[in-house]
């Protein structure tokens, strides 16, 4: 039973699964040149039809729209080309964290004739890396949910086809961070400190400069920019709130600051929501109503508050990803993003803003949830630009 | 009794069992891996060669990352096999309920999402004063390693503990006439024989600590950093492909390289034992309850934990986040008991996908030809130590076009468990196979069975036991899979268990958390469950303590059988 012992067939063994794995990859190579030739034709295209749908929408867009009801009948639902008569089903490449109540997209298809798949990726990152893998191949129509700190990578990949959505009229300009319209702003989040009420040692901090401050020592916990989205979110916030960004870390690692790897942890293991024993964290403007709404037992006034002066905001995008062959579906449902039937179930359901004026917030965000009206902000190219030195600096000084 | 006719349809049988054999775990392989892994290689690096490995290489960072990845996988190791041998010993000797019970109990670690353990294991130093001050565990190297004995303590005891008892204890035995003490005769008799299970338990025990993601990143705290990690960090937070698949293919190298050295280790091997006459002496009491007595503390303090959490509600305690699990919550596109059911439909596919494709590899490398032995002991263990983001991404780019659109498919989702599931297959049932007692074939082949009936009235039902055991790590995978799962696309009514639970940990409040913690515990009892089935599901030829050759007289009767087939 005992096997001859021969060195020289392990070595056979190692080759031979290395010249299959050269030969599997040869073949990749080949759809990889498939697929570069026709991310550029594909380009090609979009330059081509940049301007066509925008003046498409401008005259036929408001006059399209087959929904019935009063409220909404002042938008376009069904995209800014005519459908054709028999519009195909669509898919909807999205993050983990989309979440809509199941009447919002079925009235959508109720409207319009289209049904809806959802392709859930992963987080913003994951789903913008993969969008950019599969370019010219797409894994669907429309892509929903990247941010402003993803959107230059996103856009300087050529992921999405222009449209200019006649429902834009009803969005502030300032969340139209694209002035080519290749990208939709659909709602967005403010990541800000927020603070335990009644663990504070002292009186609530009102400015970024607070938290270095002795009566803070020990009180704050952050999340690496480097695995965390909010994490990323704050460095960004500290870039363009405070003076000194670096000497403003160095004097927050001097106060006894506490990095995590993400969100959960922090939240749940360090802060005091969780049992840890921190009484300040890196979290959302909207995780005061989220404390209300998923209390145990349930309670009136949210046990925490937010730090509006230490808020960056976030934007999530939605935008018709290129390659698609349902252009006038895919511009339907970006359309029908910026409808109220959409822009009201964001709240509750992924704990975000809606962009849109006329949203009605739901009461629990009305009483309970803050936004900042000056919130810190950075550019996307620059973000793109700087991500991995600020972020390699930030390493360096608060964990080095 | 052979005509030439007989013996031709043999031989025919026997080329198309031995094709079937060797044909169905490569397509699996070509397909689901090396395809995908090439493709991915090959995007990444593919303009420019080996090129920006060098930078990458010639960086402290980088030397470092692989270093620690290395040492903590070996530490880890090492330590998982100290700390679960004398279980193995313990558990080898149980029999009927009480062994079920046990291997099930313990191989519920398995299926807890990290972000759980984590949470679980954090809570656990709190309680005991280890969050700071001179015994600090958390944020420190030791969380790591202790988080990585409580996930692949079952590794080691399931499979040193089945392989155990099929052992001849009469050696020791004859040992111990001789004068020898009880450590001596551990270890100069009893672990040179236990090496084959000893070198496949510890080979899967490295590679999972080597791909850790979540235990680095939670527990080690933020400064920590592994290959596996490195890969993430490089593929989705700077999008720099180029480094990624640079990474993937240095942990691909690494991998390969210590797969070979363990198969050696697990090839040799002594002689196969004879026939075990009566069961072994008890283990002494001191013992038993000292074995039990870590298992409880090493498993049972952070379940006891995640237990109490979803018992919290509001100020006392009630069963209301289990009975919420039925209802869907906003964050999720189904309710939790949807996804509990979705993993266990999953779970099955991926099962019977890596008992198929484990059960002809292990024949494959037991009586396969000597380089065919190696390839398919190497490649099939290999997605074991592939990064997730190169599996999940590979997939993506390499199966998009017809005949193999399979990217947005749910199917993909078990094929992609399957591959994490096989090696265990494979690893439990090598060992045995090769320790099988040549006489029992012998007789068979005396009395004119040819190879392949010797192989399916022999050689199957005997590696029965191990064939179970890795079906029942297969299925505890596929269970708590998350990663692959989290970077290939999925339809809302494709979301599992354990991705529901990472979604309602990641909104603030009470309710969420609690049913996070009660959907934990579900999918504990689930698992624990459903291994004491798979275990206890014997087919009518198990044969007893020695691995299937209990007694003469079974071994007799096992003869007579053989005759009567033929």
């Amino acid at each position: 039973m005992t096997r001859p012992h021969s060195p020289v067939s392990l070595t056979t063994g190692l080759i031979g699964l290395i010249v299959i794995v050269l030969i599997a990859a040869a073949c990749g190579n080949d759809d990889n040149g498939g697929d570069t030739g026709s991310l550029a034709d594909s380009a090609e295209i979009t330059d081509e039809t940049a301007d066509s749908p925008t003046d498409d929408g401008e005259a036929i867009g408001p006059g399209e729209t087959t929904d019935e009801t009063a409220e909404s009948s002042q938008y376009a639902t069904t995209g800014g080309n005519e459908l054709p008569a028999d519009p195909s089903g669509i898919t909807l490449l999205t993050h983990d964290s989309f979440a809509l109540s199941d009447e919002t997209l079925a009235a959508f298809t109720a409207q319009t004739g289209i049904e809806v798949t959802l392709l859930q990726a992963g987080d913003t990152g994951t789903m913008v890396a993969e969008a950019i893998l599969t370019a010219g191949n797409p894994l669907g129509d429309v892509m929903f949910g990247v941010d402003n700190t993803f959107l230059a990578r996103a856009l300087n990949a050529e992921l999405f086809e222009p449209y200019e959505s006649p429902n834009l009229a009803d969005v502030p300009d300032v969340f139209k961070l694209d002035p080519q319209n290749r990208v939709t702003p659909i709602d967005f989040g403010d990541v800000c400190v927020n603070y335990w009420t009644d663990a504070l040692p002292a009186d609530p901090p009102t400015t970024l400069e607070d938290l270095t401050a002795p009566e803070f020592a020990g009180q704050l916990v952050v999340q690496n920019p480097e695995t965390s989205s909010p994490g990323l979110a704050f460095l960004l916030a500290t870039i363009a709130g405070t003076d000194d960004w670096e000497q403003f870390w160095a004097d927050l690692k001097d106060n006894g600051v506490a990095v995590t790897a993400g969100w959960e942890d922090a939240y749940y293991g360090e802060f005091i929501s969780g049992g840890g024993e921190r009484s300040m964290v890196v979290s959302y403007a909207s995780s005061p109503p989220a404390e209300v709404i998923y209390a145990s037992p349930p309670i009136d006034t949210p046990p925490t508050g937010v730090l509006l002066d230490s808020c960056f905001r976030q934007i999530e995008f939605a935008g018709i990803l290129s390659g698609t062959d349902h252009l006038a579906e895919a511009q339907a449902l970006i359309d029908f993003m910026l409808t109220p039937t959409f822009q009201d179930d964001v709240p509750l359901n992924m704990f975000v803003f809606p962009v849109a004026d006329s949203a009605t917030l739901p009461q629990a965000f009305v009483d309970h949830a803050q936004t900042a009206d000056d919130p810190l902000f950075v550019d996307p190219a620059d973000i793109e630009a700087h991500r991995d030195e600020w972020t390699d600096r930030w390493v360096e000084i608060v964990l080095g | 009794m052979d005509g030439p006719v007989g013996r031709d349809r043999s031989r025919i049988a026997g080329l198309a069992a031995r094709w079937v054999a060797v044909g169905v775990p490569t397509v699996f392989l070509t397909v689901f891996f090396i395809y995908p892994i090439g493709a991915i290689l090959w995007r990444g690096l593919g303009e420019e060669g080996l090129g920006p490995m060098s930078d990458l290489f010639a960086s402290p960072r980088t030397r470092g990352v692989v270093w620690f990845t290395v040492w903590q996988a070996l530490a880890s190791t090492v330590i998982t096999l100290l700390a679960a041998l004398p279980a193995a010993a313990l558990v080898s000797r149980m029999r009927g309920r009480r062994r079920h019970l046990i291997r099930g109990l313990i191989t519920v670690p398995f299926v807890l999402p990290t972000v759980v353990v984590a949470g679980a294991f954090e809570g656990v130093f709190f309680r005991l004063g280890l969050d700071q001050g001179d015994f600090r565990m958390r944020h420190t190297v030791w969380a790591i390693l202790l988080a990585h004995v409580f996930f692949n303590y079952s590794v080691v005891v399931r499979i040193v503990g089945s392989f155990w008892s099929g052992l001849d204890h009469r050696l020791e035995e004859q040992a111990r006439v001789l004068g020898a003490g009880p450590l001596r005769t551990f270890w100069a008799v009893t672990l040179p024989r236990l090496r084959p299970a000893i070198a496949s338990a510890c080979a899967i025990v490295f590679l999972f600590s080597f791909t850790s993601f979540g235990v680095i990143l939670l527990l080690g705290g933020p400064r920590r950093a592994t290959v596996e990690t490195e890969i993430y960090r490089q593929a989705v937070t700077r999008g720099e492909l180029r480094s990624a698949a640079a990474l993937a293919l240095l942990q691909l190298f690494t991998v390969l390289a210590l797969i070979a050295v363990a198969t050696r280790l697990e090839r040799r091997q002594p002689a196969p034992t004879g026939v075990a006459h009566r069961p072994p002496k008890p283990l002494r009491r001191a013992f038993r309850w000292a074995n039990l007595a870590v298992m409880a503390v090493l498993l049972g303090a952070p379940i006891a934990i995640l237990v109490e959490r979803s018992l919290a509600v509001g100020n006392g305690y009630g069963f209301d986040h289990y009975l919420a699990l039925t209802e869907r919550v906003p964050q999720l596109p189904a309710s939790a008991a949807t996804a509990l059911s979705t993993s266990l439909v999953f779970a099955t596919a991926a099962t019977a996908m890596a008992l198929t494709v484990g059960t002809l590899t292990a024949f494959v490398v037991v009586y396969g030809r000597l380089s065919l032995r190696r390839m398919f002991d190497l490649g099939l263990t290999l997605p074991l130590g592939t990064s997730a983001v190169t599996i999940g991404f590979g997939i993506l780019i390499a199966l998009d076009e017809p005949p193999l659109d399979l990217r947005t498919s749910w199917w993909i989702i078990p094929v992609a468990h399957a591959l994490v599931g096989t090696p265990f297959v494979v690893r439990t049932m090598v060992p045995v196979l090769r320790r099988i007692d040549p006489q029992i074939r012998e007789a068979a082949a005396v009395l004119g069975a040819s190879p392949n009936r010797v192989r399916r009235l022999i050689d199957l039902p005997i590696a029965g036991r191990g064939m179970l055991v890795g079906a029942g790590f297969a299925f505890a995978v596929s269970l708590g899979e998350f990663g692959a799962t989290s970077f290939l696309p999925r339809r809302p009514d494709t979301l599992t268990a354990p991705l529901a639970l990472f979604r309602l940990l990641s909104t603030p409040g009470e309710l969420l958390r609690g049913q996070a913690m009660a959907l934990a515990v579900v999918l504990m009892g689930i698992v624990a469950l459903s291994v004491v089935a798979i275990e206890a599901n014997r087919t009518s030829y198990e044969l007893g303590p020695g691995f299937g050759v209990g007694s003469f007289r079974r071994c007799a009767g096992r003869r007579q059988r053989v005759a009567e087939h033929l």
